[in-house]
């Protein structure tokens, strides 16, 4: 039996569509995933979401949202998409070995932390390397720390480990944060905080723990020890499109690939929302935003089509 | 703590990790989401292998010396012990399915 929607992805994006689709009567079925809502989950305080003045915990966000899908009928399952076939209708989703079918897809699979790909970093993940600051910084308090990136994430996982170490250190490329003004200020003025500007890690080492990275620097390519207790890789995210390569057009970053301003893919039936598809803005309030038009163009669509 | 795992304390936890039976501790706290999902599938891998293999759960924010005596830096870390002995370390959340494959070897 055909579902008339599945929503892969649970975040603000997918969240979002499913409560569109389900108070359309569209009896969504959402595959949440074993990462359930998404980026928010692993934040603190969301300041930027409107409708919250004190701001919001992220996890606490994407709890309310969850509800809300669920008080308008949306059915959700925690696991993982395996495998998709878009070749023909109804679509096909594995979870696991169970196949699932719809008459239309929306995926709002999202993205995830960067890993730097240095020697030494797979081994110590675990062992004071980590890319979540609210989920490891606990076990680093009065340590010494680098975050390594210049983004928004950078700085927000370094202002967060203020919170614990007694020292962050944080290690970019270029010589200036491309990251929003406000928040490369409050790092630039935390006591707490220094900064390497033009370095890159090139390698983590220690035994058993987190010891040290060599750090290179981007001028002259000198290399230099820099001992420190962990290493919280912020870099930026990649899309979790694995599963999507040769379903639909995908651009050369993995990011889905839509209409202009919309939500169809190169899929007809196929929509895609949030950080999946969205290099540009990348925020959770743009994502819901996208979860909603991928709601209404499949609706609309589905009106048309059946 | 669920219906077929066990809360372990500092007080407890040296001689639950004796067992003979592999024990499998959960490391997590309550402002962790992944450790958060962790429940659904360690209460169901508890259910299904009453006997050969123990789940037991320790809170860090409750107990914080047994996980840096164990270098537990990340959460969930879920080490299974026999005889006093660490066996397996396994770090971050997976499926029940994935958990399940990786503690095969004391379940078979």
């Amino acid at each position: 039996m055909s579902e008339k929607m599945i929503i892969i992805g649970s975040g603000p994006a997918g969240l979002t569509a499913a409560i569109y689709a389900a108070r359309a009567g569209l009896e969504p079925l959402m595959v949440e995933g074993m990462e359930r809502g998404g980026q928010l989950m692993i934040t603190t305080d969301v300041e930027n979401f409107p409708g919250f003045p004190d701001g919001v915990m992220g996890p606490d966000l994407m709890e309310q949202i969850r509800k809300q899908a669920e008080r308008f009928g949306t059915r959700i399952i925690t696991s993982n998409v395996s495998e998709v076939d878009f070749s023909e209708r109804p679509f096909k989703v594995w979870v696991g070995k169970d196949l699932y079918e719809a008459d239309s897809i929306i995926i709002s699979t999202g993205a995830s932390a960067r890993w730097l790909g240095v020697p030494g970093e797979k081994q110590l993940t675990g062992y004071g390397v980590s890319a979540c600051a609210t989920c490891d910084g606990f076990f680093f308090r009065d340590k010494e720390l680098i975050v390594v990136g210049g983004g928004d994430s950078a700085m927000e996982e370094a202002l967060f480990l203020t919170k614990f170490a007694s020292k962050v250190t944080v290690v970019h490329r270029r010589d200036e944060f491309r990251a929003s003004t406000i928040m490369s200020d409050r790092v630039l003025k935390h006591p707490k905080i220094e900064v390497i500007w033009n370095a890159e890690v090139a390698e983590v080492y220690g035994d058993t723990v987190v010891q040290g990275v060599k750090l290179k620097s981007r001028t002259d390519g000198e290399v230099v020890d820099f001992a420190t207790d962990g290493v919280f890789v912020a870099i930026g995210h990649d899309p979790n499109t694995k599963i999507f390569v040769d379903k639909l057009e995908l651009d050369e970053d993995g990011y889905i690939v839509t209409e202009p301003g919309r939500t169809e893919t190169t899929v007809e039936g196929v929509y895609a929302a949030g950080d999946v598809t969205d290099k540009v803005y990348r925020q959770a309030i743009t994502a819901a935003g996208l979860g909603c038009q991928a709601a209404l163009d499949a609706e609309r669509w589905l009106e048309s089509h059946h | 703590m669920g219906q077929h795992t066990m809360t372990v304390t500092q007080g407890d936890f040296a001689s639950a990790i004796q067992s003979d039976t592999p024990t499998l501790v959960d490391f997590w706290a309550e402002w962790c989401g992944p450790c958060k999902m962790m429940n659904g599938p360690l209460e169901e891998l508890a259910e299904e292998n009453t006997g050969k293999l123990n789940i037991a759960k320790l809170n860090i924010d409750e107990n914080p010396g047994v996980a840096s005596a164990h270098s537990v830096m990340s959460i969930p870390t879920m080490i299974v012990f026999q005889n006093g002995e660490e066996k397996r370390r396994l770090i971050g959340a997976r499926s029940k399915s994935q958990l399940a494959a990786e503690l095969a070897e004391f379940t078979n």
